[in-house]
């Protein structure tokens, strides 16, 4: 970390003094229960998992160049989709919004001191770490290679790598999930600011809360459903396989209970994002605010109805297929609420291009693509052709990568001059957000043809005829990984010779930008009180304002 | 800081309630009523578990926000069971042919 | 809504502003971990209802073979130790160091009991060859969809054993912290939120009973 010492003699003391940075003992950081310095402890893990995940995605697809494989085995090739997926999943992008620029943000964006449990907050992380250091260990030993779903009885009988490990990684980790949701509920319940009332709340703070009610009712289901597999594995009673009495469709009922809603988990606190980016940087109110509030909250609801889309081709009954499909096209009706509520905030705002923004205007893109693709694996006919190939690949990197990532880059940019007092550099800023957009398209893109044509999911050797598109596709990944890496390169740089950025370089609205920055240990010297509504930006009283040079 | 203490009659009778139901659901358990037995034994638990949260666990007079969690809680309970079960109760519905 | 009022009441943390917040969030964060445990036992429970709704003669006959004595007494015993913890927490609220003591050793005794009367049923149902797996043998039809019912009936007894151990545990000590007088001084949160756990356990028996124990006596 950046020391804050360093950081007084270069500017002068231009930051207020002491902030939460101020104390740089590594003790300091171990037993912190400030919530920023806890977020900013996820920061450094979560990208630790993202790097390894990466890499195994780029074996992936340099793998795929060649429609013989021949690179690696497909037992490697196996293991490599399941580390990319297991690390993706629960290492990286499930803590990315929440664990890592909620806890910095909501507390302040409250009004509180800190979260309502402190000290829970910190075991969360010393879990994540617990649970990482047992994912790791499954890496280290040989990997697993059941996929990230890891369907029974493939993962309870057949599978001979380290799936007990694996399993019991993402089981501990789920309870550091757990614990992140109870606290930021009982936080916006309990420690709001005075004024502060619920249609009060930044949009960021309403799907924050909307992810933790699906974190905290969704997660233990799959510590179960995980607990049951490790058993079954040790002891084979065949409560999952069919030759014992078992039932393999009955873990695909918990697992997807969960990991639909997880789905969820890992798109909604990008809204959010979204949402603050789009009213900042368009100097506008949100468009409908109440509407994109609720959306959030029926997204979270929605998201626990539909899972058995997930096993349309299963043996499911085709009744309940039937339930399942016609409740998942109801979940486009929130999500295309926010849809327009974000475009209508942009009519007649004064846009400003800055590289927080291009993020978000890259994010509505994409999530209107992955979204609309949704509902072709919604249709119960439509899914039996595509079910299981890389259409589904393209439709849900769309959401979770051209999605939910790019909501966390457009909010680490937002948010860095608050958490390190300092500005990224805007060219390369703007640079980056390009990179990742088209990179990002190039990838995927081509993966909805290949679906369509029929290309399985899972399988590292193809007909020759789908070359082009592999070839397309590891073409972009090498552009949309250069979109990565560029801003690690310039964050770090940035964080010791930045632009100081002061208490608020975008002049946003939200209680956060109310205090110094980096803010002091508790938030704030005063608690404040909130008088008006949220986003109460006017287009006309800023138009001089240039925030995409700033 | 000051809370409305309860008198520990209450817990006492809630407690000879409780036996009392304990009691009941063993003799039904006994007698063969089919179906019947299932329904009425878990009647019975959900009638003892009400009075756990209700007096023990002080859900009356509590705020609605705790009747909200616990609420929330049990709905996603029933989601949970009776979107499953959709599943398996009509598998059967569809001839096979093999 | 300042830091100052803090320092009048020693035991409010700092991110809070005073008791009853404090008391809020608690209580709040502790129904929303029961929440969560519905849940966690939920996906036995599912289990169990999907199996028994597959079968449904083969769930009653084996559950035939579970000591309903053992698991009826359990259940009294739970629910007397509930009335204790009840009691405690009224103790506490009461501010009566010596009584509160007294229950939460009560309320520890019972689940001690409760434990051990589990394990005299566990070495029963070993002696009768009930441990799926381990020594399972069933002389009656469909032998695994039996031994599916007793795994199941291991693992929500089981998972409900840890949960009452740990109850234990904290009541321990929470008795032993008592003596310094911390809970009943009007710090009497942790004993209210610890109640709260020990009856959702309570709550669980409540229902492992009839399903389990009851559902092959007739």
């Amino acid at each position: 970390m950046i020391s804050a010492t360093e950081i007084d003699i270069q500017t002068g003391g231009e930051f207020a003094r002491p902030n939460y940075l101020s104390e740089h003992s590594v003790r300091s950081w171990l037993l912190t229960t400030d919530h920023k310095r806890i977020g900013i402890l996820y920061l450094f893990t979560i990208l630790f998992f993202f790097a390894i995940a990466s890499v195994a995605a780029a074996l992936m697809r340099i793998e795929l160049l060649y429609p013989t494989g021949g690179l690696m085995t497909s037992e490697t090739y196996n293991k490599l989709f399941t580390i990319h997926g297991t690390l993706m999943v629960w290492f990286f992008l499930i803590p990315s919004i929440p664990a890592v620029l909620g806890n910095f943000v909501l507390p302040m964006m409250l009004g509180a001191r800190d979260v309502a449990f402190p000290k829970l907050n910190l075991t969360s992380w010393y879990l994540f770490v617990l649970g990482g250091a047992f994912a790791t260990w499954s890496l280290i030993r040989g990997g697993v290679d059941t996929g990230w779903t890891f369907y029974t009885p493939y993962s309870t009988t057949y599978a001979n790598s380290h799936v007990i490990s694996m399993a019991a990684g993402v089981f501990v980790a789920g309870f550091a999930t757990i614990i992140t949701g109870i606290n930021f509920i009982v936080t916006t319940h309990k420690m709001r600011a005075p004024g502060l009332t619920w249609f009060r709340l930044p949009l960021f703070v309403w799907s924050l809360y909307a992810t933790s009610l699906m974190m905290v009712l969704a997660t233990p289901v799959l510590a179960m459903t995980l607990g049951l597999i490790s058993l079954e594995r040790i002891w084979g009673v065949g409560i999952f396989d069919p030759n014992l009495g078992g039932d393999p469709i009955l873990f695909q009922h918990m697992f997807w209970f969960y990991s639909h809603p997880a789905v969820y988990i890992m798109i909604l606190p990008g809204m959010g994002v979204v949402s603050e980016l789009i009213a900042c940087f368009s100097r506008k109110r949100v468009y409908g605010y109440g509407w994109v509030a609720c959306a959030s909250m029926a997204i979270a609801i929605l998201g626990f109805l539909v899972w058995g889309h997930h096993m349309f081709v299963s043996s499911q009954s085709v009744y309940a297929g039937m339930i399942f499909s016609a409740l998942s096209f109801l979940v486009a009706v929130p999500s295309g609420v926010k849809v327009f509520n974000w475009t209508a905030t942009l009519r007649k705002g004064s846009i400003h291009f800055a590289t927080p923004m291009l993020y978000a205007l890259g994010f509505i893109g994409l999530f209107v693509i992955g979204g609309l693709t949704g509902l072709f694996l919604a249709t119960l006919s439509v899914d039996v052709h595509v079910h299981d190939t890389y259409f589904i690949i393209a439709h849900f990197h769309y959401i979770m990568v051209g999605g939910m990532v790019t909501g966390f880059m457009g909010g680490l940019h937002y948010w860095w001059p608050k958490i390190t007092g300092r500005l990224y550099p805007e060219l390369w800023g703007k640079l980056a957000a390009l990179a990742t957009f088209l990179g990002f398209n190039l990838t995927f893109f081509p993966l909805f043809v290949l679906g369509y044509l029929g290309q399985p999911r899972r399988y590292h050797v193809y007909p020759p005829e789908f070359q082009v598109f592999h070839v397309l596709s590891t073409a972009g990944a090498s552009i949309l990984g250069v979109g990565y890496v560029m801003p690690l390169i310039y964050f770090i740089w940035s964080a010791k010779h930045g632009r100081v950025a002061g208490p608020n370089p975008w002049r946003a609205t939200g209680l956060e930008w109310q205090t110094s920055s980096p803010p002091p240990t508790h938030n704030f010297k005063v608690t404040p009180v909130v008088t008006s509504d949220p986003y109460n930006y006017s287009p006309e009283k800023d138009a001089d304002l240039d925030l995409a040079s700033i | 800081m000051e809370t409305a203490t309860h008198p520990a009659k209450i817990y006492w009778r809630n407690c000879a309630a409780l036996m009392l139901l304990l009691a009941l659901t063993c003799i039904i358990g006994y007698i063969n009523l089919g179906m019947f037995n299932v329904i009425i034994a878990l009647a019975i638990a959900i009638i003892k578990a009400t009075l756990v949260a209700l007096f023990f666990m002080h859900i009356k007079g509590s705020s609605r926000l705790l009747h909200l969690a616990m609420t929330v809680g049990l709905i996603w309970l029933l989601i949970m069971l009776s979107f499953t079960l959709t599943d398996y109760f009509t598998r059967g519905w569809v001839p096979l042919n093999h | 809504m300042n830091t100052t009022s803090n320092m009048s009441v020693g035991f409010v943390a700092e991110q809070f502003d005073d008791f009853q917040q404090q008391r809020g969030a608690a209580q709040f964060g502790m129904w929303i971990f029961l929440a969560t445990e519905v849940l966690f036992f939920g996906g036995l429970f599912l289990a169990y209802t999907v199996f028994r709704s597959l079968y449904p003669g083969d769930f009653v006959a084996a559950s035939h073979h579970t000591v309903v004595a053992i698991g009826g007494i359990n259940t009294a015993i739970l629910l007397f130790s509930s009335t204790l913890m009840a009691l405690a927490v009224r103790a506490a609220e009461l501010r009566n160091q010596k009584q509160l003591i007294r229950l939460l050793v009560g309320t520890a005794f019972f689940g001690i009991i409760f434990m051990i009367l589990k394990g005299v049923e566990y070495y029963k149902d070993w002696n009768d060859h009930l441990v799926p797996v381990l020594n399972f043998e069933w002389h009656q039809p469909n032998p695994g969809h039996a031994q599916i019912f007793f795994w199941l009936y291991f693992a929500m007894t089981g998972l409900h054993a840890i949960h009452v151990t740990v109850g234990i545990c904290i009541m321990l000590v929470f008795a032993v912290i008592a003596r310094t007088g911390k809970f009943t001084s009007g710090h009497f949160t942790p004993i209210e939120i610890a109640g709260l756990y020990w009856h959702f356990v309570d709550i669980v028996w409540i229902f492992l009973f009839p399903l389990l124990y009851l559902a092959g006596h007739r």
